[in-house]
């Protein structure tokens, strides 16, 4: 699976990390970093994480 | 003919129905229907980035999940009544949708201030449309503009218009404070102070008796007799159920629409409802059904709904606790944002400052009975990263009874 965050969008609300903390996680400056290529079990927290995006910038491509 | 799921409503609640009808295992026909004629999008930036011109509408649109590529889209053309017990809503055009299943996912509309005056110049911020026209006369050079209401959207917009370079705006709200029925007092002081150092002015203790104006506003009269003179008004004060093609059934639609707590209306465990327009029990706190506006909520009831209608439809017990969300919203104004968990409103009697000041970034806990049932943080990043720390606290809590919390 392969995870693209708009960081241009992305204003740093840090849903996606609640939703998928094994995927996202802000990093010591507040900044959101991520895993670009989680494996497909993590497939439905990921899904969530997309959704609970305020500005929706995280796309799932397959 | 198969069996079919109607989603009345085609915005956020209506889209994530869709989406998580199929995540329950629905393979049946789903037909989304909404007045608007637009696909699903997303209406916080409405308020902040697209009316500051920072982001394109386009950017707006939400990407519906694969799963929902076969869903049945009915858009601009709104339902306008339903007859429950037949399993039957009717579209605007006359068309009759017979159903299996229905999710009620109509939202809310701006409500709309009655008092005497032009209704030229005069704004709602809740569509598109409404957006769009907005910014057009936001940017036009020194423009005056005087918002009512000092809730989420007015205290947006407000910020909003003096980055876009408006020469005066004005809030008017009959409340002391802005934004203090979410917030309670101390967090209001600080939000009032940080706007009026920012230039917002603010008219408060205040109601509006009319607007001036010929053929479009040019003033608006407030209850003492004062005039604020104003190219704009934006009126956000509360929204109003879209509920009135459920009229009829027999239903509780005195706030939006009554849910048990699984989401399920008027006893019939074929109709669901979901978004904002939803009055349900929240296990989580005291039982009591209350419509939430949050973003978090269409995402939420969707996901809960969607699974009680389908183990209706398809014979299965789904044995679903009862809902019970962790409400969390966030506001961006000026370049600080609000952020809060859990629930507030409820712990407005005993205001603690956890971390922080309200000078600065301030970090607040809400407590009844001792406990603590909602953090909201002020400021920049780290106040909102102090904020989401607490949140599984707050989770963790068991869900509160209604004997631990009189209602």
């Amino acid at each position: 699976m392969k995870v693209v965050v708009d960081m241009n969008k992305c204003q740093d609300h840090g849903q996606c990390v609640f939703a998928a903390p094994d995927v996202f996680r802000m990093d010591d400056d507040g900044r959101l970093a991520y895993v670009p290529d989680p494996d497909d079990a993590l497939r439905a927290e990921v899904e969530e994480a997309a959704d609970v995006c305020p500005l929706q910038a995280i796309r799932i491509e397959d | 003919m198969g069996a079919r799921i109607v989603v009345a409503g085609a915005s956020m609640g209506g889209l994530r129905a869709a989406e998580q009808l199929r995540a329950a295992g629905w393979t049946g026909a789903v037909t989304v229907v909404g007045a608007e004629p637009h696909m699903p999008y997303n209406r916080p930036p409405l308020s902040k980035e697209v009316l500051a011109g920072k982001a394109p509408f386009a950017s707006l649109a939400f990407t519906p999940k694969a799963s929902v590529a076969d869903v049945d889209w009915r858009l601009g053309t709104g339902v306008t009544s339903a007859r429950l017990a037949d399993r039957v809503v009717v579209l605007e055009d006359g068309t009759e949708l017979p159903f299996d299943g229905l999710v009620v996912a109509t939202g809310m509309r701006p409500r709309r201030l009655r008092c005497p005056g032009p209704l030229a110049g005069r704004h709602t911020v809740r569509t598109i449309a409404d957006a769009q026209g907005l910014r057009d006369e936001l940017t036009r050079p020194g423009v005056r503009v005087v918002v009512v209401g000092a809730g989420f959207i007015g205290c947006e917009v407000a910020a909003t218009a003096v980055a876009l370079g408006a020469a005066e705006v004005t809030v008017v709200d009959p409340l002391p404070l802005p934004m203090v029925g979410p917030l309670g007092e101390l967090l209001a002081t600080a939000l009032l102070r940080r706007h009026e150092e920012r230039g917002v002015r603010f008219a408060l203790g205040a109601g509006v008796a009319g607007f001036e104006g010929e053929d479009r506003v040019t003033g608006v009269v407030l209850d003492d007799g004062t005039v604020l003179a104003a190219d704009v008004v934006v009126e956000s004060v509360g929204s109003v159920a879209n509920t009135e093609w459920l009229d009829g059934n027999g239903l509780d639609l005195s706030d939006g629409v009554l849910t048990d707590e699984q989401l399920r209306v008027g006893g019939l465990p074929y109709v669901v409802a979901v978004g904002d327009v939803a009055r349900f029990p929240n296990a989580r706190y005291d039982g009591v059904a209350r419509r939430v506006e949050h973003w978090s909520i269409p995402t939420d009831t969707a996901r809960h709904a969607a699974k009680a209608l389908v183990a209706h439809l398809t014979g299965v017990d789904a044995g679903l606790a009862p809902f019970a969300p962790l409400p969390t919203f966030w506001s961006d104004q000026h370049e600080f944002r609000l952020q809060s968990f859990g629930a507030p409103g409820l712990g407005k009697g005993d205001v603690r400052v956890l971390d922080g000041d309200p000078g600065a970034d301030v970090l607040v806990g809400y407590h009844r009975d001792g406990s603590l049932v909602g953090v909201v943080a002020l400021g920049g990043q780290a106040a909102v990263g102090a904020a989401a720390r607490y949140r599984s606290e707050l989770l963790k809590q068991p869900a509160l009874t209604a004997q631990g919390i009189p209602t």
